[in-house]
């Protein structure tokens, strides 16, 4: 079985390219919304889209990502409504969607359902910040079967151990955490950042994608000189929520993600 | 009934470590130092040397007499929290966590509070210890113990309101281990209770069980014999595990943790996990949390800012599916009507967390026979609650 996400860094790789990785609350402002901001994104030049699950008490997130939650859980946002979405967008688009979901709303649905119904409706991949590999039990049988790939994240204080630990099992791509702190931090070593990538590439097979703290153009394309993908955040929620009255929304959006890719693609090498 | 918790920090199906990588190492350097220290006799002598000479234990367990006469029942003795330095059972596991932060080179702590107990306790071992103090508070709860916030401050800290959720002890904590993930290499987190992740609950209840230590010892000294019923107000349920640990294999000794009914179960206005809850996982612990079927955690209602918290302590979970231990609530009328009875009996004014427990034992004591003893914990004392009960009654101070 071959999966989207592994197929997007395959091309990619082939192209010379590094992986987009946008990250938009889904219900915020509404689903109907999501729906279109993750057609536009991919339009943008999005890579893999990730997809919040609204949680009442996010203890990874910074107030940005904190004020979406809350933005999407007041109109009624969760799994029971994302799935028909993706269900929906399945027939527009082929981009691989991971969804970010703290772990009492999928253990809440049951693991088992969950990973069934989220593959049935078109997800690809499965980020939980608050399961760290040590506590993912009840989640990796299920997922195996279904054919749901688990990411796992890894952290500037991870150790040697930790690292090979989580490296080896994540699946799809390692998400690591360009910062010891909360999503929409400020970035700071982008150096740093690259030293520790290269230790975790040289224990994986899968490719290593940061997040945490890739703000502007200028952030995204230092971070994809140093990693496979780059994962954009709080930033991107920050546009939806600055522009959320207004009709021209998405396309700001879709404008701002697109200052992202050129920066990107203008900062790699020529390989084609 | 085998030691809990394991290797994992699981009670039963309860506990673990449900936090970002970020936290990972640094809870399992605090696992392996904790286990240093549990076996290191400097830090044991260390630790008992401030109980006794700083917090002021062994705390008394005293015989309420008139409480006993006027209720009727059995004989009801209070183990003495409220008289620790600052007020309540709180500082035996800020001490012990000060001196663990210290080992570990940490010269930054961070801590969450609701009633402001675990804040003040915090706070002052700060000052003792010359360690920089940043206490969380929800803005809920600074204003109902506006005191306890001047008190932080008066002893150096620094008090920062967290303005999300429901702006009380839950939206604390998420603000706490937020602060902690960023700034974890210098940072050590007093957690106040026994919630949170591996080794937390493990480590605050053994902190903690000094309380039941020594009430064993007392009661055998004063009757000669154990308990038949200890009962304890469960918010986290650092108090309760604290009173009932030494007590869990005496098989014979009925332990009762008492919830915030707040204004009944029925009315969802409440903090009575183990009435309307079902297991979870919130803050880095699986255990019985208020939550809707979405797995959102609900909000929660009560009178003591202490007990108002969505989810509790996973021991006490364990505690609960195993038979070992039983769960109850009560109102936060009823909670106030235990206070007026104890201040005006006993002259001692409970915080209102343990006038949870002292409204239980109103209901039980006097179905009791005057030959059996119960042990409350009376955790804290009410200094700290009386300009909430002057609001609440209409009176300007």
């Amino acid at each position: 079985m071959t999966f989207r996400i592994d197929r997007t860094f395959a091309r990619l790789r082939q192209a010379g390219e590094k992986a987009l990785i946008a990250y938009v609350m889904a219900g915020d402002p509404s689903l109907k919304e999501t729906e279109e901001l993750v057609v536009e994104l991919e339009r943008a030049g999005v890579d893999i889209i990730e997809l919040g699950v609204p949680f009442s008490d996010p203890i990874a997130d910074g107030p940005v990502i904190q004020q979406a939650a809350e933005r999407a859980l007041r109109n009624g946002t969760s799994l029971r409504t994302i799935f028909p979405m993706i269900t929906r967008l399945r027939s527009t688009t082929q981009v691989p969607l991971v969804l970010m979901a703290y772990y009492n709303n999928v253990y809440a649905f049951g693991p088992q359902r969950f990973c069934q119904e989220a593959v049935q409706a078109g997800v690809d991949g499965l980020i939980v910040p608050d399961m760290p590999l040590d506590e993912a039990g009840l989640f990796r049988g299920p997922a195996e079967a279904a054919g749901l790939q688990l990411i796992f994240l890894l952290a500037p204080t991870s150790t040697a151990e930790r690292r090979t630990f989580v490296a080896r099992q994540s699946q799809g791509f390692v998400y690591y955490v360009s910062l010891t702190g909360i999503t929409g931090a400020k970035l700071r070593n982008v150096a740093d950042v690259g030293k520790n990538v290269e230790k975790i590439k040289k224990i994986t097979r899968v490719p290593v994608a940061v997040g945490f703290g890739v703000a502007t153009p200028e952030d995204a394309a230092n971070v994809a000189a140093i990693a496979d993908g780059v994962i954009v955040g709080s930033a991107i929620v920050k546009q939806i929520a600055a522009h959320q009255q207004k009709p021209e929304m998405v396309k700001q959006v879709g404008e701002f993600v697109r200052s992202l890719k050129t920066a990107m693609r203008a900062a790699q090498p020529k390989l084609r | 009934m085998s030691s809990v918790p394991n290797k994992q920090g699981r009670f039963g199906a309860y506990g673990g470590r449900y936090v970002p990588e970020t936290l990972m190492p640094a809870l399992l350097e605090l696992e392996q130092e904790y286990a240093l220290v549990k076996k290191d006799r400097a830090f044991q002598s260390e630790l008992a040397y401030y109980l006794k000479h700083y917090v002021g234990r062994p705390t008394s367990l005293y015989f309420a007499q008139r409480l006993t006469k006027r209720l009727g029942g059995a004989k009801i003795y209070l183990k003495r929290e409220d008289l620790c330095h600052t007020g309540a059972h709180k500082i035996n596991n800020a001490i012990g966590q000060g001196l663990l932060a210290q080992r570990m080179k940490k010269p930054r702590i961070i801590a969450e509070t609701g009633a402001g107990q675990h804040g003040v306790a915090t706070a002052t071992v700060a000052a003792m210890f010359g360690l920089q103090c940043e206490i969380y508070m929800g803005t809920e709860d600074m204003q109902r113990q506006a005191l306890n916030v001047f008190r932080m401050r008066l002893l150096g800290s620094t008090v920062t309101g967290v303005d999300a959720g429901s702006r009380t002890l839950k939206d604390a904590i998420s603000e706490a281990m937020r602060d902690w993930t960023t700034n974890i290499r210098t940072t050590h987190y007093i957690l106040g209770s026994v919630l949170g992740a591996h080794p937390y609950p493990m480590m605050i209840r053994d902190f903690q069980s000094i309380i039941g230590r020594e009430a064993r010892r007392q009661i055998l000294a004063a009757e000669g014999r154990l308990p038949d019923c200890l009962i304890a107000c469960v918010g986290g349920g650092s108090n309760a595990i604290g009173l009932f640990h030494a007590f869990i294999k005496d098989k014979k000794v009925k332990m009762i943790g008492v919830e915030a009914g707040g204004l009944g179960v029925a009315s969802g206005k409440h903090a009575a996990r183990f009435s309307g809850g079902k297991p979870g996982v919130l803050q880095g612990t699986m255990t019985y949390l208020l939550q809707d079927d979405d797995g959102q955690v609900n909000l929660t209602h009560s009178i003591s800012a202490g007990l108002d918290y969505a989810a509790v302590g996973p021991e006490h979970s364990y505690l609960r599916d195993q038979g070992r231990a039983e769960y109850t609530s009560v109102t936060d009328d009823e909670a106030m009507t235990a206070f007026d009875l104890l201040a005006r009996e006993e002259g001692i004014m409970p915080a209102l967390e343990s006038a949870h427990a002292i409204a239980h034992t109103i209901k039980v004591a006097a179905k009791m026979k005057k030959s059996q003893i119960l042990v409350v914990n009376l955790s804290g004392r009410g200094d700290k609650d009386v300009q909430q009960i002057a609001k609440m009654r209409g009176i300007a101070l």
